[in-house]
């Protein structure tokens, strides 16, 4: 039915209806809100047979959602940013073992600068984890991919994290058409493990590796990845058939028929850049947009196929990898080889900064003349960290950058001095 | 947050696209917060903050002093303040010279709310004034988003507040237009 409700309620009425039989959390902004709702869904009664387990921490989160799994439970669970550093071993874990839980990422920075806003540093914390990682444009986009993300877990015996802009999708309030328990039924059937904890016919999950044979299972997990590309397309597929709705798939492409710049990025900040490119296209630039909607498994040859049209590819993305650059960039990059193309990579939004219409059409402009640098820092204030760079040369104490970074800004008080702060 | 989501779930009842969402400071009740509402005959894709509001709600006068409240609004933009003095008594007038005097408006809607609601929550008040200062809405529909988000008595309360609210704003836009022909 559609509805004018929360990203983060879409998602909760949408996993319920995934029928999970386990779900385990812990709050952290902006996911509380998800595991509030389906705690309350549980505690009513209303989403039965499920036992939500609150535990102590994220570590304890994903251990309880590894053992469930493990005893075959579908098992789901949530958290952002700090929280999914401190369940990393267990993160790790889950995919090494081949237990397809199902987990919510709304997207947040990650400190320190402590930081409760949106971008992708926690997903990119954990893109070597082996996690199947997608991300949605839309709430009805996220909302749809986490029926797709039980499916797809199930089938391959991964995990797979959703991965949904935190604030920006998780507490924007949209039209979502949540779909209803017959077609979900429809779409997902019920868990059938390929592994189980059984007292009757005892296995080990979880027994140690050494070298004779541990290279094999880490290549079994990226061949059951590289099975992922053939089968997202697929679920897709069905799941349009079935709901008449385009949601998920590798990647999506927006006016690059005769493109010859093509712009590059994961999650919402697509709607604001077709925008910007609708806006450009007006003023007769020839530019468009490539979601890409599965970051792990990386889609190579789609996105090396959505590219073909353009001559510059302008890769941006809400994380990089400090002392070298874009880490989205680096995987179309390496998708790209032996293309001609010029490639261009921007580090936006990071820590909630707005990713304004006005900057992107800025910044598509100047990439049409020829003239945007390789790495860019949109809406970079450099005269703030050039004042800082010269109070550090100045002094050997000079402070924490983030609070001097503050200061400058007068977000916080400038007339209290170090020694009496 | 709760005003902006209650005037998306309004808008989208009259089937219209709407996106509401906020942008968070600290997060603890009562710290200030802003929020924001799109509304449109077309889906809504741009996530960016609005930046140059078509009007603006202010729940805490007091914010003035703190905040750039009104960067980015035009000068044809609505201003709706809740406080119980008049537009032209907040010593503010200067800032305003230059915009279209009907369209800044002062709504007691904190008064109100303790009359229907017996608490200082002006939400639904400011929104009924708001559906009489624009136009953009309608009361019914205010009034039944609210009734969707507070049920019983409450919501009964609350839209009995915006009923209030927006009796009060149709009145002092006639008294506005009495004024300014005479």
């Amino acid at each position: 039915m559609l509805r004018q409700i929360e990203g983060s309620r879409a998602i909760a009425e949408t996993v319920a209806l995934c029928r999970p039989e386990v779900v385990c959390a812990y709050p952290i902004s902006p996911q509380t809100h998800i595991i509030e709702a389906i705690g309350a869904m549980v505690k009513a009664g209303t989403l039965a047979p499920c036992e939500f387990i609150n535990v102590e921490s994220e570590f304890a989160a994903m251990s309880v959602a590894i053992g469930a799994s493990a005893a075959g439970a579908r098992a789901y669970t949530a958290t952002a940013s700090q929280g999914l550093l401190y369940m990393i071993e267990a993160v790790y874990n889950a995919a090494g073992l081949g237990l397809p839980i199902v987990m919510t990422l709304a997207n947040r920075a990650i400190g320190a600068p402590i930081n409760i806003w949106n971008d992708h540093s926690d997903a990119m914390a954990v893109r070597d984890a082996g996690w199947i990682q997608l991300f949605a444009e839309t709430n009805q986009e996220a909302a749809d991919l986490h029926v797709q993300a039980f499916r797809l877990a199930e089938e391959l015996s991964v995990p797979v994290m959703v991965c949904m802009d935190g604030f920006i999708l998780t507490h924007a309030v949209e039209r979502v058409d949540i779909l209803d328990q017959a077609t979900v039924d429809l779409l997902l059937p019920p868990y059938e493990p390929r592994q189980v904890l059984d007292p009757a016919d005892p296995v080990s999950i979880g027994a140690m590796v050494g070298p004779e044979a541990f290279e094999e299972v880490r290549y079994l997990a990226h061949l059951r990845q590289l099975d992922a590309l053939e089968r997202i397309p697929v679920i897709a597929k069905q799941f349009a058939e079935v709901t008449g709705r385009a949601s998920g798939g590798l990647v999506s492409s927006y006016r690059t028929e005769d493109a010859q710049t093509i712009i590059v990025a994961l999650g919402s900040v697509l709607g604001t850049i077709k925008d910007a490119v609708d806006m450009r296209r007006d003023l007769g630039e020839r530019v468009g947009v490539v979601g890409i909607t599965s970051f792990r498994p990386f889609p190579g040859d789609a996105v090396r196929e959505a590219l073909r049209p353009a001559t510059q590819i302008v890769v941006l993305e809400k994380a990089f990898s400090v002392g070298f650059g874009g880490v989205l960039s680096t995987d179309v990059a390496m998708s790209l080889q032996g293309e001609q193309h010029v490639l261009r990579n921007v580090v936006a939004g990071l820590g909630g900064r707005a990713i304004t219409r006005r900057s992107l059409e800025e910044l598509i402009a100047t990439a049409v003349r020829g003239e945007l640098p390789v790495l860019t820092f949109l809406d970079l204030d450099h005269e703030a960290v050039d004042r800082e760079r010269t109070r550090m040369a100045g002094t050997r104490r000079s402070g924490p950058s983030a609070e001097n970074l503050l200061r400058d800004r007068g977000t916080v008080g400038v007339s209290t001095s170090r020694s009496d702060s | 947050m709760t005003a902006a989501e209650i005037l998306a779930v309004a808008a989208f009842a009259e089937g219209r696209h709407a996106q509401a969402f906020p942008s968070f400071g600290s997060e603890r009740t009562g710290a200030p917060v802003v929020s924001y509402c799109r509304i449109d005959d077309a889906p809504i894709r741009t996530r960016e903050p609005v930046m140059a509001p078509d009007a603006l709600i202010v729940q805490d006068v007091t914010l003035v002093h703190q905040v750039d409240l009104f960067a980015g609004l035009s000068h044809d933009g609505y201003v709706l303040i809740n406080t119980s003095r008049r537009f032209t008594e907040l010593g503010f007038e200067d800032h305003f010279v230059d915009f279209d005097q009907e369209r800044l408006l002062t709504c007691p809607a904190t008064e109100i709310a303790l009359e229907h609601v017996g608490r200082p929550m002006p939400n639904a008040a400011l929104l009924g004034g708001f559906a009489a200062f624009t136009g953009q809405i309608t009361l019914d529909a205010i009034q039944q988003a609210i009734r969707d988000r507070f049920s019983g008595v409450v919501g009964e309360r609350n839209a009995a507040a915006a009923k209030a609210a927006f009796e009060f704003v149709t009145n002092a836009k006639e008294e506005f237009l009495h004024a300014s022909t005479n």
